[in-house]
C-alpha cells in the first residue's frame, strides 16, 4: 500500500489545508465552506459552541467523512478521498472524544498497539513471535517504553485499561496515538470530564510531546482558558461556519466569536 | 579510630574507593528504566563519581561549598552526593515533594550554590525563589525533558557535567589532583546536613560528619550481619536520614546494592521485582500494605476469604513464637508449615518480603496489632528507635528479642541515660556535630555533659531491660480526672483499622477524650464500591452516615480494647466525628514525613474541637487548603459529630474500688 501524501514538509509550512469543504448529513449541514490550515509543528484548536461541527472537521481530516464538496491537501497532495487507515499510514493519528480504546488489554499492549503500523515482519514469524518478529518487538517495545516514561504511567504498565480511572485511560490513549509516530496528531477534547489537576497533567503533556516530540498537533477543546494556553492558532466554527481564525489574543478579541459563545440572537 | 578502620575508611569517598577496589564487580546500584533493571558495578560507579566529580569541580564547586539535592531516589542523585563528597563539598538533600516554601528556606539557609535536581519540576520550583535564594549559582539536572528552551548560563545536565569530567580525566595531572582532593577528605569534616521535618517549628539543619557516619553505619551493619551479597530498595525521601543511614551509609560501608525504584509510584511493584534482603518501612507504609491486602482479600471468593482468615489466625496463635524460636506444639507447627506454603508464603511473595532477612520499622510507634501481624506471618520485623541527630539508630531490636512495646536495648556503642523528668537521652557514635548556622538551638539540644536530648519520654523495660518510648514527652499528658492520655497510644489503636488513615486524639486538661479520624479513601471506597454507597469527593464520602456507622464499629472495639487495660480504662473514646479534608503536609497538618503536628492542627480546627467539647451535633468549618502547586483554596464544610458508648471500666485487679 502506497502511503498517500508526498515529500516531507519543512516546519513552520503548511501540514495539511482545508479548502472550502462542506458535509451534511440529509438536510443538516454540518460544515459548510470552511477554509484553514495546519502549519508543520504548530497547536492548532478548533473550537466553537456545541454542535458547531468540530468534531465533523476532526472526522473529515482523517478520513471518516467524506465531504460532498471541496479539497483537502496533505502534505503538499491534494485528495477528495481519503480512508481512515489511509490516513493513519500517512501519519495522522487520533484520540476520541470517548475513550476508545481495548479495555480488557493492558496499557502497555493498548500503547504497543499503536505501533502495529510500524511492523514489518509477516503474520507467520509474529504468530511464533521468533526471528525477525522478536527482534522487531523488542525494538518496538523500546518506543513503547519511552512514550511509556514520557507519559509518567509507569506503575500502570500491566493494567488493563478497563481498571484504570478516566484521567488515566485518556492518557493511554495520548499513549497510543504518539506510538504511531504521526506527523498529525487529532485530539478530540483531550481534557473532557477532567478536573484542574487532570487537566493541567494534560496540557503539560500535549506541549511536551510538541516540544520533545515536534508533533503537530490539532485540538479540540471546550475549555477556553486550556485552549488559549496551548494553542499557536485557532479556528473558530459556529454552527458549521467558520467566524474566525488567528492567535488566540486575536480571537478572543473577535466579536463574532464573543457573540457566538454569549448566544446573541441570530 | 578503631572502628573507621574496621570500616576500611574514614571518609565516604575512600569508602567508595575500597568498594570499587574489593567488591568491583558487584553490583552497587540497580534502576528500573524504560521497563528495564539497570545495574552499575562499584569500580562503575566509581569512574562515574570521579567524572561528575571533575565535572562539578571544573563548574566552581570546591570544599566546603553545600550543594542541594533535590528530587526522588535516582542514582545519579545518589552519585550527586558522591561526587560532591568526593570535593569535600557538602550535600544538603531537600524533600522532593516540599513546596517552594519550604524549599526556599532550606535552600536559602543552607546557603547552596549550587543544586543537583531531577527533573524540570524541581527546577520550576526553584526558579520560582530565585530571589530568596540569591547565592544560587548553577543548578545540575538529570532529566532533560521539557528543559530544552530554558536559559542554559545556569543549567546543565548531569550528562553533560560528567561527559566534560570524564574528558578532563584524560590528563593524568587531573587523576592526580583527584586523588590528592580524596586524599585530603578528612573524618572530621562534616559529609552531609539533614534538615529535620520538625513536628514542631520550622526545620534545622543537622550536620553529621564522615567519620562518625561511617563508624555508626559500620556497628550496625555488624549488628544486622549485612554483607556485599545484601539488597535494599530505596524508596524513602533521599532528605530523610532513614535513607541516607540505611541505604546510603550502610550501603557504603558494606557494599551492598541498592536499587532505585522506576518511580515513586511503582515502589510496590519493584519491591516485589527485586526481593530486598534488607527491607525499612515506617509504620504508615506498613499500614498501607496491610490495607491494601485487606480490601484484596474482601473482594476474594469465599473459599480464599475462608483460608486466608483461619491461617491468620494461626499465625497470630504461633507465628511470634516460631520466629522468635519459642517451643511451640507440634500441631500449632504443622498448622504453621501449611499456612506458610498456603498463605503467608504466596503473601509475603506478593508484598515483596521473600527474600527479607531483615526488616526495620521506625519514624513513630507502630500498633501493636499491625507489628504483630507482619512477624506472625514471618517476616522478621524490629523496630528501632532514632533520630536524625543520633544519625538515625539509638536503640534497635535484636534478633529473637522482640517485644512490640519495646524498641530493644542502646545499639552497639550508644550510651543511654534517662533524665530526671523521663526524657531519654543518649551519645553515640554516630550522634550529629551540631545544628548548622544555629548554635543557640544546638546548645538547646545537648546537656551540659555531652548527651542529645530527645524530647521522648521513656523508661527502661525492668523484665527485658530494653527501652521503652511512651510518646513525645510534651504530648503525653492527663484528664482532667487525672487519667493518664497518651495521644499516640489512642491513634495507633485506631489506625491498625483499614478504614481509618488518620486519628488524632485529643484530651490533654478535657474531660473526656474525643478523636478527629481522616478515613482510608482506599479501603472505605472499595467499601462504598460493594454496598453501592455513591459519592464525589473524600468530603462527600466522609460524612455519609453509613461510614459513621463503621467508623462507630471500630471505635467501639478500640474503647472495649482500652476498657481491658487498667491505665488506660478512663481514657476510652467518646465522641468523635470525620474530617472533611485529608491531613496533608502542604497544609503544614503533618510533616513530610507524614508525622502529625498537634499544636497546629488544634489552632486550625479549633471550632470542631470547641463543638467536640460543648456537645454539638455538628460543627462548621473552613480551611485553607494548599493545592499541589502552590495556589491556595478554602474548603469549607458542616462536619457531624457523633457520640460513643463507653465499656464499663473492668473491676481493677488488687485494688479497692
Amino acid at each position: 500500500m502506497r502511503a498517500p501524501g508526498g515529500p516531507e514538509v519543512a516546519a513552520g509550512e503548511v501540514l495539511l489545508s482545508v479548502e472550502n469543504v462542506s458535509l451534511s448529513f440529509g438536510g443538516v449541514k454540518a460544515v459548510s465552506d470552511v477554509s484553514f490550515d495546519i502549519r508543520k509543528g504548530e497547536i492548532r484548536a478548533i473550537i466553537g459552541p456545541n454542535g458547531a461541527g468540530k468534531t465533523s472537521m476532526l472526522n473529515i481530516i482523517n478520513g471518516f467523512y467524506q465531504p460532498q464538496q471541496g479539497r483537502i491537501t496533505f502534505k503538499g497532495e491534494a485528495r477528495a478521498k481519503m480512508r481512515p487507515h489511509e490516513a493513519a499510514t500517512g501519519g495522522i493519528a487520533r484520540t476520541f472524544q470517548n475513550v476508545a480504546l481495548f479495555r480488557g488489554m493492558t496499557a502497555l499492549d493498548n500503547i504497543m498497539a499503536g505501533r502495529t503500523l510500524k511492523m514489518h515482519s509477516n503474520f507467520f514469524w509474529q504468530l511464533l513471535r521468533h526471528g525477525p518478529a522478536m527482534q522487531e518487538e523488542v525494538e518496538h517495545r523500546r518506543s513503547v517504553e519511552e512514550i511509556i516514561d514520557f507519559l509518567k504511567i509507569q506503575e500502570i504498565r500491566r493494567v488493563p485499561v478497563g481498571r484504570l480511572p478516566y484521567g488515566l485511560q485518556k492518557r493511554v490513549e495520548l499513549g497510543r496515538a504518539l506510538a504511531m509516530e504521526p506527523e498529525l496528531l487529532l485530539l478530540d477534547e483531550p481534557m473532557a470530564g477532567m478536573n484542574l489537576e487532570e487537566k493541567e497533567d494534560m496540557s503539560r503533556f500535549v506541549l511536551d510531546a510538541n516540544d520533545y516530540f515536534g508533533t503537530t498537533i490539532a485540538l479540540i477543546e471546550h475549555d477556553m482558558g486550556v485552549v488559549m494556553d496551548l494553542s499557536d492558532r485557532v479556528v473558530v466554527l459556529d454552527h458549521g461556519i467558520k467566524i474566525a481564525d488567528g492567535t488566540p489574543d486575536e480571537v478572543k478579541r473577535n466579536q463574532a466569536v464573543i457573540d457566538a459563545y454569549l448566544g446573541v440572537a441570530h | 579510630m578503631a572502628l573507621t578502620a574496621a570500616a576500611g575508611a574514614d571518609t565516604f569517598p575512600k569508602l567508595l574507593v575500597r568498594n570499587a577496589r574489593i567488591y568491583g564487580a558487584r553490583p552497587a546500584m540497580r534502576h528500573k528504566d524504560l521497563g528495564i533493571w539497570q545495574s552499575w558495578t562499584w569500580s562503575q560507579v566509581l569512574d562515574i563519581v570521579r567524572a561528575y566529580a571533575v565535572g562539578l569541580h571544573r563548574l566552581g564547586l570546591k570544599r566546603g561549598d553545600t550543594i542541594a539535592i533535590v528530587g526522588a531516589n535516582r542514582p545519579r542523585l545518589y552519585w550527586s552526593v558522591m561526587a560532591a563528597q568526593m570535593l569535600g563539598a557538602i550535600p544538603v538533600p531537600v524533600y522532593a515533594d516540599a513546596v517552594a516554601d519550604e524549599l526556599a528556606f532550606v535552600l536559602a539557609h543552607a546557603d547552596v550554590h549550587f543544586a543537583a535536581v531531577e527533573d524540570q519540576e524541581q527546577v520550576d520550583k526553584i526558579l520560582s525563589v530565585t530571589e530568596r535564594v540569591p547565592n544560587l549559582g548553577l543548578m545540575i539536572y538529570d532529566e532533560k525533558r521539557g528543559l530544552r528552551d530554558y536559559d542554559h548560563s545556569r543549567l546543565h545536565s548531569m550528562d553533560d557535567v560528567i561527559e566534560a569530567g570524564r574528558k578532563a580525566l584524560a590528563d593524568a595531572s587531573v587523576v592526580a589532583w583527584l586523588d590528592a582532593e580524596i586524599a585530603a577528605g578528612k573524618g572530621s569534616d562534616p559529609s552531609i546536613i539533614l534538615y529535620t521535618s520538625g513536628t514542631t517549628g520550622a526545620s534545622k539543619g543537622v550536620v553529621l560528619t564522615n567519620e562518625r557516619s561511617i563508624n555508626a553505619a559500620a556497628d550496625t551493619v555488624k549488628f544486622d550481619k549485612l554483607t556485599e551479597n545484601d539488597v535494599a530498595l530505596a524508596y524513602l525521601p533521599l532528605a530523610w536520614v532513614g535513607d541516607h543511614y540505611l541505604n546510603y551509609a550502610q550501603g557504603m560501608v558494606s557494599g551492598f546494592c541498592t536499587a532505585c525504584p522506576e518511580n515513586a509510584d511503582t515502589a510496590m511493584q519493584d519491591l516485589r521485582e527485586i526481593g530486598p534482603t534488607f527491607y525499612f518501612a515506617p509504620p504508615r507504609t506498613l499500614e498501607l500494605l496491610l490495607t491494601r491486602v485487606m480490601i484484596r482479600m474482601e473482594d476474594a471468593g469465599f473459599f480464599k476469604r475462608k483460608l486466608f482468615h483461619y491461617f491468620i489466625g494461626i499465625a497470630r496463635r504461633y507465628g511470634e513464637r516460631i520466629l522468635n524460636g519459642k517451643p511451640v506444639p507440634l500441631t500449632g507447627r504443622l498448622l504453621y508449615g501449611l499456612g506458610s506454603l498456603l498463605v503467608y508464603g504466596p503473601l509475603k511473595n506478593v508484598l515483596g518480603f521473600s527474600r527479607v532477612r531483615v526488616a526495620y520499622t521506625a519514624g513513630e510507634a507502630i500498633g501493636p496489632d499491625l507489628f504483630n501481624f507482619y512477624r506472625s506471618i514471618g517476616l522478621n520485623l524490629k523496630q528501632l528507635y532514632g533520630q536524625t541527630e543520633a544519625f538515625l539508630y539509638v536503640t534497635a531490636q535484636p534478633d529473637g528479642e522482640i517485644y512490640s512495646d519495646t524498641v530493644g536495648p542502646a545499639c552497639p556503642n550508644v550510651d543511654i541515660r534517662i533524665a530526671e523528668d523521663g526524657e531519654v537521652q543518649f551519645k553515640s557514635p554516630g550522634m550529629f556535630t551540631g545544628y548548622f548556622k544555629d548554635d543557640a538551638k544546638t546548645i538547646e539540644a545537648m546537656t551540659p555533659d555531652g548527651y542529645v536530648k530527645t524530647g521522648d519520654a521513656g523508661f527502661f523495660d525492668e523484665k527485658t531491660g530494653h527501652l521503652k518510648i511512651i510518646d513525645r514527652a510534651k504530648d503525653v499528658g492527663r484528664l482532667n480526672d487525672g487519667t493518664l492520655f497518651p495521644p499516640k497510644y489512642i491513634e495507633n489503636k485506631l489506625k491498625f483499622f483499614p478504614n481509618i488513615r488518620e486519628a488524632v486524639a485529643l484530651g490533654d486538661k478535657c474531660d473526656f477524650v474525643c478523636v478527629m479520624l481522616n478515613i482510608d479513601l482506599t479501603a472505605v471506597g472499595s467499601w462504598a464500591e460493594r454496598n453501592n454507597v455513591v459519592y464525589g469527593s473524600y468530603q462527600e464520602l466522609a460524612g455519609h452516615p453509613l461510614v459513621y456507622d463503621m467508623i462507630e464499629k471500630n471505635i467501639a472495639e478500640v474503647n472495649r480494647s482500652l476498657a481491658a487495660d487498667r491505665v488506660m480504662a478512663g481514657a476510652q473514646i467518646k465522641r468523635f466525628l470525620i474530617l472533611h479534608k485529608e491531613l496533608d503536609a502542604d497544609d503544614g497538618e503533618l510533616t513530610r514525613t507524614q508525622k502529625v503536628r498537634r499544636g497546629f492542627i488544634a489552632e486550625r480546627y479549633a471550632p470542631l474541637i470547641k463543638a467536640l467539647y460543648d456537645g454539638s451535633k455538628e460543627a462548621d468549618i473552613s480551611t485553607e487548603v494548599t493545592f499541589e502547586d502552590g495556589r491556595k483554596g478554602v474548603i469549607s464544610a458542616r462536619v457531624k459529630i457523633r457520640d460513643m458508648k463507653t465499656e464499663p471500666v473492668s473491676a481493677p485487679m488488687g485494688k479497692a474500688a
